[in-house]
């Protein structure tokens, strides 16, 4: 008979106890209870014994492989939690360092302006439409009832490509467009560059105009007023006022201009409202007969209102931007603060 | 158009506040765009007289005046200004006095002198910007009547920033009206007493051109002083209005416009060889203006001319040869109605803009001109006395400017303006305004006055309405609108989905002028041509680009001189060019990349971007849109001839580009690392295919890689389009993942690693079909591209 089942059982609790890492640990077990390992030995040597002894002899060797089983387990347990500490503790990292790869960009605030604007309107049923920006004189000023030497054209400060050839001045042509090719009802949003032969503090020679227009039957200078209202109030997201004034332009009759209460001081007076309380925003009016005539559109039958308005201006009062000239430098600076 | 509003009150003075009466203009469409007092704040100051002046006994550049001010006894005031002398009247400002600046005025001692109080220039009175020395006041001026009333500064002057259809309000008169219907007051034009001619002589006046001049009015007015100087308080209201006082006849002339809104001529008359001519100029004529310009008019343009030349550009500015000067004693005063068309666009052919074109261009009121001439002529009289002559009159009454009855239904003003508007007001409203109301059935008929050029429509009488009850007492109503479902093209994608993309993938949008500069037109895109600008802004803003690559250049320019050494940008916008001789505006999408592929970063080595980062941006949006579009090497003047790629759609229709910028160009504009460049179609990129449903296999795929030798010519779309080319229907994928050259590869040549993805919809495969299809594709590669499977 080889080394007594207590002393293989003695050593191979220090062995387990020596095991410093999981495959040692295995290799541990490998030893006593493989198929070579000391225990199945032991067993395979219970055949030579009497039956009478083989019980007795096997119970024990059973008792001694399960006692070593469970410190087996007991030790593997340890094992695994020191090394899944160790791991984690190597693995440990500065969650404070920047993350890696391509960073997200933004859009121009132009775009990010227009995209609201579209959406507000959209959302009520407009269609976008865009038009050409060099355009004829016909659409630009003929059609909208601004003829040849009408003081409206000077107003215009229009660059010539030839004396009927220009870059659009306003949105307003696409007006005449959409109504050339379509029927009425129609509810238009059309955004855009416009340009104008003028370049200063507070004058670009290219900016970008939003023109709505709405034509149906029974339309009233009360749903053009609704419109506004609702519209800039969307806008700003506050209750703003709105005041209409009077004015002028040659496609719409009656006319007005749109202001809107200051959004920097709630309409109290700033360096910004030069303390009116008020800040300009667009123009708009009912569509005038001669308009809808040049498009043969049905002036008895139909009516409209239009509007426009500057997209850099509400641009600016939306956020706070003080100088125009910022929109087309394209300084990263500049442009990166409206992600 | 400014004017004084103490002015105003004279003829209309409703009992409210300056700045209620500014909000009332505004908010009835006369906008107004300032209101700025005439005069500072100061107080104390007065009329006073220099009585003696001594030299100063230890100040060589100061004098102690003796001044009378109004009171019992002289002050003395210690001055130090050149002009001061014995009896000049000058403004005194008296101890107690605040001067603007919060300047207070003390009993001081200058050197030992004392001084009670302070004699003030303009500048000290905040009249004026800079002075030299003392202010004069006229010798007639009353001592010691407090400056402000003297000069009449407790006065503001508003600036209407008028729109082109109220040439009504171009004058004092006018205005006036509208307050008063706007506060409901009584207005009634001044009207002016005759002056009775002291002579017969007249002007013998031929009007040719009667249809462009349908009233011309003169008169002779003779001898009259030379040495007149126009009053004080004319001066001062013309000041207020934004004209310089020149001399009492022109001031006059000035003054009646301002007032009446009528523009009159004075010629001189000793100049004039009667008959006075209106007609239309001759080809060749030329007219030496007052401004000592020049023009050389037209066959077109009206003039007023004499026997011997054209004196006037009628409407405009008179002529310099004709012009009253400073020893005129005899004018002929003119006083007409040029008909709006044929002055519009006049002065601005000849680069001028005057008071006088200003308000013919948009209409002066035909029936003005007797009144007028009869205030002009009373006021020169006043003023530099002369004998007047009678009045020539020419009126071709059949040329005078229609002013037909419009009709408004009552119905109409509620349907347009949603407010219910009675009998009663609607007289009382355009009576105000100058207008004859009748009654006819459902409604009104009304007949605007001379004044009015901008009522001819129901729609102009709506606005009135509107303009004067005011648009934000008028109703507002909810968006009633008949509504539809909107509409969901699958076959278009939004331009703001690929505008995302971009963003998403580091790109900055920027926006850029359509127009730019000439040369860095022709460096990205030489020999194109490009379109014009006829009147640009500067040169440098001249050309409408043909590409969006000069704008982006610019603003990485732009960003790289800013510390900037990774720049990004794209943008989205029209390029314009011509063919077959038309201007052509196409949508384009255009990207520029330099610098490093991702910021500089912690742990990853920094990687110089290459023409395969930037065309995965570009494939990235034709994902998007499920489009397969094929590069194809090309050669384009501004980019590097070996990394140049046309891209084509499936139609094979060439749909953008992208490419390295060439380094020639590179380092020309300033850069000093490579610059990718893409540019594509909006259409073609927002062209979406559809997705359609194939079936699935059930059956395993298999991967079979090959290296393929070939030579560098051969490129990577060549391989898989011969591989395609051998229709072998089992072959769902081929991908290249590995291009090698160097050791084992022979010079001049590159092994190409691909991967083939084969199944079946039938069967599973068996490894003779696999190897069966592999032999074919290779078989194929060496006949068609002499390649060989690298051992």
């Amino acid at each position: 008979m080889s080394a007594s089942i207590e002393d293989i059982v003695t050593q191979a609790l220090q062995e387990l106890a020596h095991a410093t890492d999981l495959s040692q640990l295995d290799q541990v077990r490998v030893n006593y209870l493989g198929k070579k390992g000391l225990f199945t030995q032991q067993m395979k040597e219970l055949g030579s014994l009497d039956p009478e002894q083989r019980r007795s002899a096997g119970q024990v060797i059973n008792d001694a492989k399960n006692a070593f089983q469970e410190a087996l387990d007991a030790r593997k347990l340890t094992l695994e939690s020191a090394e899944l500490a160790a791991r984690l503790a190597s693995e440990c990292v500065d969650v404070t360092l920047p993350g890696r790869g391509q960073a997200v960009s933004g859009l121009h605030p132009v775009t990010i302006t227009l995209r609201r604007i579209s959406k507000i309107f959209a959302d009520a049923g407009f269609s976008i439409v865009e038009g050409p920006e060099i355009e004829d004189d016909y659409h630009n000023f003929g059609a909208l009832n601004i003829p040849e030497h009408h003081p409206a054209r000077a107003m215009h400060d229009t660059f010539y490509f030839d004396a009927h050839t220009v870059l659009r001045t306003h949105t307003s042509p696409v007006q005449i467009r959409v109504m050339e090719s379509e029927k009425p009802p129609l509810k238009i949003i059309a955004p855009g560059r416009v340009y104008r032969c003028d370049s200063d503090m507070t004058h670009s020679p290219m900016f970008h105009q939003v023109e709505g227009f709405l034509v149906d039957t029974d339309v009233s200078f009360g749903d053009l007023k609704g419109v506004i209202f609702e519209f800039l109030r969307a806008f700003f997201e506050k209750e703003v006022n709105v005041r209409f004034r009077p004015s002028y332009f040659p496609f719409t009759e009656p006319s007005a201009e749109f202001d809107v209460s200051c959004v920097m001081c709630d309409g109290k007076g700033c360096r910004v409202c030069k303390q009116t309380g008020w800040l300009e925003v667009g123009g708009c009016g009912m569509i005038h007969p001669e308009v809808f005539k040049s498009v043969g559109i049905d002036n008895q039958v139909y009516s409209g209102f239009a509007f426009g308005t500057g997209v850099e201006r509400l641009a600016m009062m939306k956020y706070g931007i003080n100088d125009l000239r910022m929109f087309f430098e394209n300084d990263l600076k500049f442009l990166q603060q409206f992600k | 158009m400014q004017v004084s509003e103490a002015w105003l009150r004279e003829l209309v003075n409703p009992p409210i506040a300056t700045a209620e009466l500014v909000a009332q203009l505004t908010m009835a469409g006369l906008e107004v765009d300032a209101v700025t007092p005439v005069a500072a704040e100061f107080s104390g100051v007065v009329v006073g007289e220099v009585l003696s002046t001594i030299q100063h006994p230890n100040a060589d550049k100061l004098r102690v005046c003796q001044v009378s001010v109004g009171q019992a006894e002289p002050l003395q005031i210690v001055c130090g200004a050149s002009n001061v002398r014995p009896g000049l009247k000058i403004p005194a400002a008296l101890i107690g006095a605040v001067l603007p600046g919060d300047f207070k005025i003390k009993e001081s001692k200058l050197r030992g002198e004392l001084s009670f109080g302070m004699l003030c220039s303009e500048k000290e009175l905040g009249l004026a910007v800079n002075s030299d020395g003392l202010m004069e006041l006229p010798a007639d001026a009353p001592v010691g009547v407090d400056i402000r009333d003297y000069l009449m500064l407790n006065d503001n002057v508003i600036e209407l920033g008028l729109t082109p259809n109220r040439a009504d309000c171009l004058s004092v008169e006018g205005v006036a009206r509208e307050v008063a219907v706007l506060n409901n007051l009584p207005f009634q034009a001044t009207a002016f007493a005759t002056v009775d001619p002291q002579h017969t002589e007249t002007l013998e006046v031929k009007v040719e051109a009667a249809e462009a001049c349908p009233v011309y009015l003169g008169r002779l007015i003779k001898n009259i002083n030379p040495a007149a100087v126009t009053p004080l308080w004319m001066q001062e209201r013309l000041r207020r209005c934004g004209i310089r006082s020149l001399s009492p006849v022109v001031d006059v002339t000035n003054y009646v416009l301002i007032e009446l809104g009528q523009p009159l001529h004075a010629f001189d008359a000793d100049k004039l060889s009667a008959p006075i001519v209106i007609r239309r100029s001759r080809g060749g004529e030329s007219l030496a203006l007052l401004n000592d310009q020049t023009i050389e008019l037209d066959g077109d343009a009206l003039v007023i001319a004499d026997q011997k030349q054209a004196l006037a550009l009628a409407g405009v500015m008179g002529g310099k040869d004709s012009a009253v000067f400073g020893e005129t004693r005899d004018i002929f005063l003119e006083c007409a109605f040029f008909t709006p068309i044929n002055v519009a666009g006049k002065a601005r052919q000849f680069g001028l803009h005057t008071d006088s074109s200003h308000r013919f261009e948009r209409g002066v009121d035909f029936n003005l001109q007797r009144r007028a001439i009869e205030r002009a002529t009373q006021l020169i009289l006043e003023i530099a006395g002369g004998s007047p002559g009678p009045i020539h009159e020419a009126i071709a009454a059949a040329a005078l400017p229609a002013r037909a009855p419009v009709k408004l239904r009552s119905q109409r003003i509620t349907k347009v303006l949603g407010i219910q508007f009675g009998d009663d007001e609607v007289h009382a409203l355009f009576e105000g305004l100058g207008m004859q109301v009748q009654v006819v059935e459902n409604g009104w008929e009304i007949t605007p006055p001379g004044f009015r050029f901008d009522i001819a429509i129901e729609e102009d009488l709506l606005e009135e309405i509107g303009r004067i009850y005011g648009y934000n007492n008028l109703p507002s109503s909810n968006l009633l609108m008949r509504s539809e479902l909107g509409k969901a093209p699958e076959a278009q994608l939004p331009l703001a989905r690929l505008q995302d993309c971009l963003v998403d993938r580091g790109y900055q949008e920027a926006i850029t002028y359509s127009f730019v500069d000439e040369a860095m037109q022709n460096a990205v895109a030489p020999g194109e041509e490009f379109i014009r600008i006829q009147n640009p802004i500067s040169s440098e803003l001249a050309a409408m680009r043909t590409t969006l690559w000069c704008g982006l250049l610019n603003a990485a320019l732009y960003n790289i001189n800013r510390q900037q050494n990774r720049v990004r940008l794209f943008e989205a916008g029209l390029r314009f060019f011509y063919q077959d001789g038309q201007i052509q505006q196409r949508k384009m999408l255009s990207g520029l990349a330099l610098g490093t592929v991702n910021a500089e970063q912690w742990g990853e080595k920094v990687r110089k971007l290459d023409f395969f980062d930037v065309k995965a941006d570009v494939e990235a949006l034709f994902g998007l849109a499920s489009i397969t579009a094929e590069f194809v090497a090309h050669q384009h003047p501004a980019l590097h001839p070996g990394q140049a790629a046309q891209i084509k759609n499936q139609r094979g229709d060439a749909i953008g580009l992208l490419g390295m910028l060439h380094p020639t160009l590179e380092k020309q504009l300033g850069f000093d690392s490579p610059v990718f460049l893409f540019e594509l179609e909006q259409d073609a990129v927002l062209e979406r295919n559809v997705p359609k449903f194939s079936t699935l296999s059930k059956y395993p795929s298999v991967r079979r890689d090959m290296a393929l030798l070939v030579e560098e010519a051969v490129s990577a779309a060549a391989i898989t389009s011969v591989i395609e080319e051998c229709r072998e229907t089992a072959i769902r994928e081929i991908s290249i993942f590995d291009i090698y050259r160097g050791p084992g590869v022979a010079e001049g040549y590159k092994s190409v690693a691909l991967a083939l993805i084969l199944q079946d919809f039938a069967q599973t495969l068996t490894d003779t079909e696999i190897d069966a299809i592999f032999r074919k594709v290779l078989d194929t590669l060496a006949a068609k591209l002499n390649a060989k499977l690298r051992e």
